[in-house]
């Protein structure tokens, strides 16, 4: 992102409501962002959108950090937003920033 | 219209652009890519393609676009003008020009004949009518695809390598296919009379059936092919009737130019015609007396013809080829070559499994292997091939010679990669595609340390596949410990070397628990698995262990976690269960309630008689359930790897025909096997009569009721490839019925692999396999207390577990909803730069 731009750093929800090896959703005004928690407790948020044919990513399978698209099996980096394997360099994901704080979920949207 | 001779390159013009025809362009340029400006001439209006893997196209296992070995493109990239769809009219010796069809005339220094051949077409009564055809080019293929369309009898004429192959892949395809073949064994050039019959045998259960010593009279029909009749009268009903029973070399125009032909166009060693500058390579041609009808001696012709023609070996020859043969049917390892049938002074070494379908007999002559048939296991057929070409003595290791080569080199106290690294740079290693151990080495040590990276950059073990062992020996030589071989099945995915069947069977033996237990006991290679085998795992270990594994919705598809069908706009679809296909008022009520309630945008009646509803958003699920659970309706799993639906007729309780109840029969069989996970989807159907009204004979357990009792048919399948159930067995009550498809289901549960549906699951293990496990009344009762043990957990209805009781589960809904007018209390921003 550009470092003119200011970013908020929106609270969306407690860590925990995210299972592990699962995602929740977020609704904005952009559409929708999907975020993530692996395995290893690390948080991921991606937009909720395959570079393939637009599919729910916040619905698939949560492998490493990497998501399958459940439309068409797509593997999906959650840290760059790039697509894996047979499809890399086909598509890419924007990612969105994201921390987490005192047990919170902080999204930086714009 | 001439062409005119550009700069003052040499040129070549190549009529035929079959295999012979795209190799030798690619033979001379991998010598040469300067000296010649190379025309080539193809009837086909298509780039060249391994015509072998015509049979893969045919059963549907490959498509086109996989067997193009020279596409357009290529010889755009080449500079090499094409011609296809053009044939050529005649050739002028003389003023040295071919004239093409059109009357387009081309200018030659150098001509190479690579015609190929055409087939036999028996001169009988009826051969013109529509449905007759052969089995030879890309054309030949698409008839027979369309004519298994629509199902029917097919009559293949000739139990040749090619005519089987026809025979599978028709049947593949979801006719029925029968082999009419002259002699008493099928494939008698390449194989002697105990493995034909197991062949015959391996067929049948593929659904071609073999009529053998059975000569053809007539081809019966109006217009188009009706039948065939034999000459001891038998008429077989045929819809499509194919020549498969031999190959003729194309002579034409050679032979109306004045060249020398006799069966084929004759050549030397040197690959020259009776004109010096005319060659010729592949089936058109007779060598040393010999026409060729496989795939090794066209390569080793266009080697010799590219050294020569290039003057890379001015002095290249030809000596004819030996001849090695493998079937192309899916799970028939069947592998043929040299001198099998034995002769004067010769040994036969013969070794016979017959419970598990493996014979293999090695002929020995003056201490050399001169020739093998291997069927049933036939992974050593490349190395009896080559001690064969290499013609040592194998006196040293004919105690263990029958039993490969793995046992061979370890009795000799010799790993096998060992013999394999001592082997010359220039042995030739993979025989298609000519590659030597020293281009095999070299594509290893320049960074492809697997075999799939070695075969896309080599080419080595990439066509037939005989010489993959050897392949992975250079490997493993090569890397040493870096390699880690691809032993036995195909692995279940990237993040292990295990097929399904191992981990399957880990799982029980190991008594291995959870997902990561199984991970870290096969050592798998990735933290948490990936989208193909985490679903696989959780699913082998719910049937393993019913009562003590928690389901992981974390390895389910979204379909199996939300309970509905996902859909292209991320919208889902319900179906509600209606036992049997029957359904109420007060059912019909109910989802005409949903429909309006939740702007349901479409209703569909489905296949297996259920009612769709479409356009469902995600967070309504759950109260669409409640109002569906409210009239008593549940999940009809129509997203489930389970069972989905009973397909029934209205049978005798309505139908003038009807001999049993067949609906009330649907809705007890639903109601045992609801609910049950299974390796992929499970379709059932009840028809009343055989009629067969609710086709039961394309499901995955069909019942035909009959006057005297239910057929019982299983492992049909309609979608790409239809297939056609095979008969279980027939019993005489509803309980039997009942019994024998909860033990088929368990079967199924505990044995097919995940995804993989009960057609090719039947088709890999073999229908006696499912025969021999449900034989006796203690086996099914066994399959039927385990069955009954898994579904005391897994039959509960999942929307009535998901419905909301008071406000939606949160998985469900948003995390959090930050559009505008939504407000949610603990939603605090905070603002700095962005890093």
């Amino acid at each position: 992102m550009n470092a003119n731009v200011m970013i908020n750093w929106t609270d969306v929800g407690a860590a925990i409501e995210v299972d592990r090896q699962s995602a929740r959703r977020v609704e904005t005004a952009m559409g929708p962002i999907a975020v993530f928690r692996t395995l290893a407790d690390e948080y991921y948020a991606v937009f909720d959108r395959c570079p393939h044919k637009g599919g729910p990513l916040s619905e698939g399978i949560v492998h490493g950090r990497a998501i399958a698209c459940p439309l068409h099996n797509w593997s999906i980096s959650l840290e760059s937003g790039e697509a894996l394997g047979a499809d890399a360099g086909k598509g890419c994901t924007p990612t969105v920033p994201l921390k987490v704080e005192d047990g919170r979920i902080l999204l930086g949207l714009p | 219209m001439t062409q005119c001779k550009a700069q003052d390159k040499e040129r070549l013009v190549v009529i035929g652009a079959g295999m012979a025809g795209g190799r030798i362009v690619e033979e001379i340029l991998k010598r040469d890519e300067q000296r010649f400006e190379i025309s080539i001439i193809g009837a086909e209006n298509c780039a060249t393609y391994d015509r072998i893997q015509l049979s893969p196209v045919l059963a549907g296992e490959k498509v086109f676009d996989d067997i193009v070995t020279h596409s357009q493109e290529w010889y755009d990239a080449n500079a090499i003008k094409t011609h296809f769809g053009y044939w050529v009219q005649s050739i002028d010796t003389v003023a040295k020009s071919i004239t093409l069809h059109d009357g387009l005339v081309i200018g030659y220094d150098k001509l190479i004949l690579a015609m190929g051949s055409d087939p036999i077409r028996l001169p009988l009564p009826g051969a013109d009518l529509a449905g007759v055809v052969a089995f030879r080019d890309l054309h030949d293929v698409d008839l027979m695809q369309k004519a298994a369309e629509n199902g029917g009898e097919a009559v293949v004429i000739g139990g040749g390598l090619l005519g089987l192959e026809a025979a599978y892949g028709l049947a593949k395809r979801g006719m029925k296919a029968t082999v009419i073949h002259l002699v008493d064994v099928l494939m008698e050039r390449q194989l002697d009379e105990a493995a034909g019959r197991l062949l015959e045998k391996a067929l049948a259960e593929r659904g071609v059936g073999s009529i053998l010593n059975a000569q053809s009279e007539a081809i019966l029909g109006e217009t188009h092919v009706e039948g065939l009749k034999l000459k001891d009268g038998r008429i077989i009903p045929a819809t499509l009737l194919v020549q498969a029973v031999g190959i003729r070399p194309h002579v034409e125009p050679a032979k109306s130019s004045g060249l020398t032909v006799e069966r084929g166009i004759v050549v030397d060693d040197q690959m020259r015609t009776s004109d010096p500058d005319i060659f010729a390579v592949g089936e058109c041609v007779q060598h040393r007396g010999q026409c060729y009808g496989l795939v090794a001696p066209i390569w080793d012709m266009c080697r010799t013809l590219a050294d020569v023609l290039t003057g890379k070996n001015p002095n290249a020859e030809y000596h004819g080829s030996n001849l090695a043969t493998r079937l192309k049917v899916s799970g028939v390892d069947l592998y043929s070559a040299g001198q099998f049938a034995g002769g004067e002074g010769c040994e036969d070494i013969v070794f016979r499994d017959p419970g598990r379908g493996v014979y293999k007999r090695i002929v020995i002559k003056d201490d050399k292997l001169v020739g093998t048939v291997l069927f049933g296991e036939a992974g050593d057929g490349g190395w009896y091939f080559d001690l064969m070409k290499k013609g040592e003595s194998v006196a040293d290791i004919r105690d263990t010679l029958i039993f490969g080569q793995a046992v061979t080199h370890a009795l000799a106290g010799q790993d096998p990669s060992d013999a394999v690294a001592a082997w010359p740079d220039d042995t030739e290693v993979c025989g298609c595609n000519g590659v030597s151990k020293g281009q095999v080495v070299a594509a290893i040590t320049a960074g492809n340390d697997t075999l799939d990276k070695v075969r896309s950059c080599s080419k080595a073990s990439a066509s037939c596949g005989s010489c993959t062992g050897i392949v992975e020996s250079l490997l493993k030589c090569t890397l040493g410990d870096k390699f880690k071989a691809q032993t036995g099945p195909k692995p279940m995915c990237k993040c292990t070397e295990h097929g399904h069947s191992h981990v399957r069977q880990a799982i029980v033996e190991q008594k291995l628990s959870n997902i990561p237990d199984v991970m870290q006991a096969l050592k798998w290679t990735t933290p948490d698995g990936c989208s193909s085998c985490r679903p696989a795992l959780n699913y082998y270990l719910l049937c393993a262990w019913p009562k003590q594994y928690k389901d992981d919705p974390r390895s389910r598809f979204v379909n199996e976690r939300n309970h509905a069908n996902i859909q292209k706009d991320g919208t889902y679809s319900v179906v509600p269960r209606m036992w049997g296909g029957i359904t109420s008022a007060k059912e019909l009520r109910a989802i005409a309630d949903v429909v309006d309630k939740y702007d349901v945008p479409m209703v569909k009646v489905t296949g297996g008689q259920r009612l769709d509803l479409f356009g469902i958003k995600k967070q309504d699920l759950p109260a669409v359930w409640a109002d569906l659970n409210a009239a008593g309706m549940v999940s009809g799993h129509a997203y489930a790897k389970a069972l989905r639906t009973v397909k029934t007729c209205v049978g005798s309780e309505w139908c003038r025909f009807g001999t049993q109840d067949s609906t009330g029969l649907g809705v007890k069989l639903e109601q045992a096997t609801w609910g049950s996970y299974m390796p992929h989807k499970f379709k059932m159907a009840v028809s009343g009569c055989p009629r067969n009204c609710a086709e039961a004979t394309i499901k995955d357990f069909g019942v035909v009721c009959v006057d005297s009792g239910y057929e019982l048919h299983v492992a049909g399948n309609a979608g790409i490839h239809v297939r056609v159930t095979d008969l279980l067995t027939k019993v005489a009550t509803e309980e039997e019925a009942l019994e024998w498809s909860m033990a088929y289901v368990q079967l199924y549960r505990e044995d097919a692999w995940y995804l993989e549906r009960t057609a090719p699951w039947v088709e890999r293990v073999g229908l006696q396999f499912v025969k021999d496990g449900l034989a006796t009344p203690e086996q099914r009762a066994a399959l039927v207390a385990r069955f009954l043990e898994s579904q005391e957990v897994y039959q509960v209805d999942p929307w009535a577990e998901h419905a909301p009781k008071s406000e939606p589960a949160k998985v469900f809904s948003p995390l959090a909803d930050l559009r505008d007018g939504v407000t949610q209390d603990h939603l605090t921003t905070t603002q700095e730069p962005a890093e």
